[in-house]
């Protein structure tokens, strides 16, 4: 009997077509990586500022609103909203909730639309649009 | 159910929980989630409704137990969820026992110093004399 050398794969990534929950998921874990890394550092720096008096904080201050240090602060807020909405999402899935296909991809959705508008609102908020 | 398991006594006869190792830190990841949830949109929340982020608002702010302690249980939440939440991705995309033991003991390493950085720098605003 022949052996079929050729097995057939199982699908790769590469061949699926990109939907809502596969960008969800991954972006979970590439602003858990941002804010791991570039938050926590912002967080310490800050501290450190704070207790460092007037002088140090005045450098934090420079450096976050510089236009580079706003993006940054910017990305970060987002990438907190995201996380953290994916992060209840994660949650909820972790108990059994939310696998049918329709509620899947509507809670994915939601947590972009809602990580977007959320950071859209705490930055107009900070530059002055409410006041 | 302890600490450090996965799963119930019967998930474990479903064949629930780990297949080896690492039951804890899937849970104390969960864990630390919930708190950084609350501490995180208490954090937020308050940066957006202090009147100014200025250091001697923020000096004066930070001085207050209610607001020292749950930043301290931010940072230590923070930094220990970072810590799992890093060494779960180190896990998938890391080849090799020895790489992924140095990468984790790196990222163990830097984030004990962070921690150590924020709450010195904490410390010294609680306990530092009055600005």
């Amino acid at each position: 009997m022949a052996v079929v050398r050729d097995r057939p794969l199982s699908p790769h990534l590469t061949i699926w077509r990109w939907g809502p929950h596969m960008v969800v998921s991954i972006l979970h874990r590439i602003t858990g990586a941002g804010l791991s890394i570039a938050g926590l550092a912002v967080l310490t720096w800050w501290l450190l500022a704070i207790a460092g008096g007037g002088d140090a904080y005045a450098t934090f201050v420079k450096a976050s609103t510089h236009w580079f240090g706003t993006i940054v602060l910017v990305g970060l807020t987002w990438a907190f909203f995201q996380h953290l909405f994916s992060g209840i999402r994660h949650l909820l899935t972790d108990t059994g909730m939310g696998f049918e296909l329709g509620a899947n991809r509507a809670s994915a959705i939601a947590t972009i639309a809602g990580s977007i508008l959320a950071t859209l609102i705490v930055w107009a908020y900070w530059l002055g649009a409410f006041a | 159910m302890s600490i450090g398991d996965s799963a119930s006594d019967v998930g474990k006869v479903l064949g629930l929980g780990s297949a080896r190792e690492g039951g804890g830190e899937w849970l104390r990841e969960r864990l630390t989630s919930v708190a950084l949830l609350l501490l995180g949109i208490w954090l937020l929340a308050s940066l957006l409704f202090l009147p100014k982020l200025d250091q001697r608002t923020l000096v004066e702010w930070l001085r207050g137990a209610w607001v020292a302690i749950p930043m301290a249980l931010f940072v230590i939440a923070a930094f220990w969820h970072s810590v799992d939440g890093l060494k779960q991705v180190v896990t998938d995309y890391v080849a090799g026992d020895i790489s992924r033991w140095v990468l984790n003991t790196i990222i163990l390493f830097f984030a004990v110093a962070g921690a150590a950085l924020c709450l010195f720098s904490l410390g010294r605003i609680v306990f530092g004399a009055a600005a």
